[in-house]
């Protein structure tokens, strides 16, 4: 790793305020991606500024229809959250899977968020949802946020405070990991809100990150039945293709999470 | 430089460490706590976890910085003195181990799973929660069993206290 000044900033208003004074500055959440990163020296930021231990960006908390999840609450704590889990399930659920145990008790929702991997886990949940990202600058749509490979429409030195999920009507979500790495080779998040509008968004498997599928919103808009996706038909181009599964391979994964993540959703 | 000041096996210590360093090094380099491993580096392997407090993380992807203040557990802290901690005796009984580069992980690990399922296991749970420990000898299998007969071990010895 290059050097680095490590800040621990007790407010985001001092997290922000260190980031504005650094020349390359970085914030570290629960440092999952990051820290790997600067340890292989692909990333060399001038200062580092901790923000895992502002009291302000820890927390879930359900009230109304609303589940909000404070930026830098572990995976873990979510996942074991009564308020997530009787809230929105589905969203307890998937943070469980993100990465291993170790891992889930130092990543947050807002490093992983900022970092938009194209095969995150929350990435499908913000936008299947439908969610709002909070920041300290102002409220962004999920579907205005994600802006493709590890990009988003954060702006310099914009830190995310909180995700406010609508609470929907069903939700469900089912990932295929890779084996070693338990990144989703491909993750289908399925919701159907109180309005009755249905939202599918899939990681992993999109050259361009997350996407949301319409061919299998409007077959689950018809009829809410895992059936109702056996005919659906998934283009391959634009998928992603490696040495883990070809394009094909992941158009028919998409077919086959999303029919896993309605029986879940139920 | 930074001082870190952090709690480490029950004992309070301050280094001097460059902001750079990862807790990993602090407590192999700086306190000579080699039982905590680096096997990877790349955040995969898990045979540098130790306990911060009292939940079971790679202490290669924290900067040591980040423990600051923190009441951290290594696997030279497991033991009382002479009397080995269970998941390290059920470890040696059941031949859990080869080379035992990975075994210090695994056990730190293992008593983070015993003590969040409050020692209700079944075989499929400790595999699937070992996901982020790699041993490349033993197959798993009597690390398995090591962490099944731990568990009823620490819930007798629970339920002595």
């Amino acid at each position: 790793m290059y050097q680095t000044t490590y800040h621990r900033a007790s407010s985001v208003d001092e997290a922000a305020a260190l980031f504005a004074k650094g020349s390359e500055a970085k914030y570290l959440s629960g440092g999952q991606t990051l820290l790997p990163v600067m340890k292989q020296r692909l990333a060399s930021p001038s200062d580092v500024i901790d923000l895992a231990k502002i009291k302000e960006l820890i927390g879930v908390d359900a009230s109304g229809d609303t589940l909000t999840i404070k930026a830098a609450t572990p995976h873990y704590d979510v996942a074991t959250s009564d308020a997530a889990m009787k809230a929105i399930p589905a969203v307890a659920y998937l943070a469980s899977l993100i990465g291993d145990p170790a891992v889930r008790y130092r990543g947050t929702i807002g490093g992983s968020l900022a970092n938009n991997d194209p095969a995150a886990d929350y990435p499908a949940a913000v936008l299947a949802l439908g969610a709002t990202i909070k920041t300290n600058k102002r409220s962004i749509a999920a579907d205005d946020y994600f802006k493709g490979l590890f990009a988003t429409a954060l702006e310099d030195g914009e830190i995310i405070t909180a995700v406010s999920f609508p609470v929907p009507a069903k939700a469900g979500y089912a990932k295929f990991p890779h084996p070693a790495s338990r990144f989703a080779l491909t993750g289908v998040f399925v919701a159907q809100t109180k309005s009755g509008d249905v939202r599918v968004a899939v990681t992993g498997a999109s050259q361009s990150g997350v996407m949301r599928v319409g061919a299998i919103e409007a077959a689950l808009k018809a009829n809410w039945a895992a059936s109702s996706i056996d005919g659906v038909t998934i283009p391959a181009s634009g998928l992603l293709s490696d040495l883990h599964g070809s394009s094909d391979y992941r158009a028919n994964l998409i077919k086959v999470m999303a029919q896993r993540a309605v029986a879940a959703a139920g | 430089m930074s001082t870190v000041k952090l709690t480490v096996n029950g004992k309070a210590v301050s280094v001097d460490v460059e902001d750079r360093t990862l807790l990993v090094h602090l407590l192999r380099d700086h306190l000579n706590l080699t039982g905590t491993h680096v096997g990877c580096d790349t955040s995969q392997c898990g045979a540098c976890v130790v306990h911060i407090d009292g939940r079971a993380v790679k202490s290669c992807t924290m900067l040591a910085g980040q423990a600051d203040g923190a009441n951290v557990t290594t696997i030279e802290g497991l033991a009382k003195g002479d009397e080995l901690h269970p998941m390290q005796a059920a470890f040696r009984d059941n031949h859990g181990l080869q080379c035992g580069y990975c075994t210090p992980g695994m056990i730190m690990s293992a008593v983070d799973i015993v003590q969040r399922h409050g020692g209700q296991l079944d075989e499929a749970t400790v595999r699937h929660e070992l996901e982020g420990n790699i041993c490349r000898c033993t197959g798993y299998h009597n690390i398995v069993k090591a962490v099944l007969d731990a568990a009823g071990r620490m819930k007798v010895a629970q339920a002595a206290e």
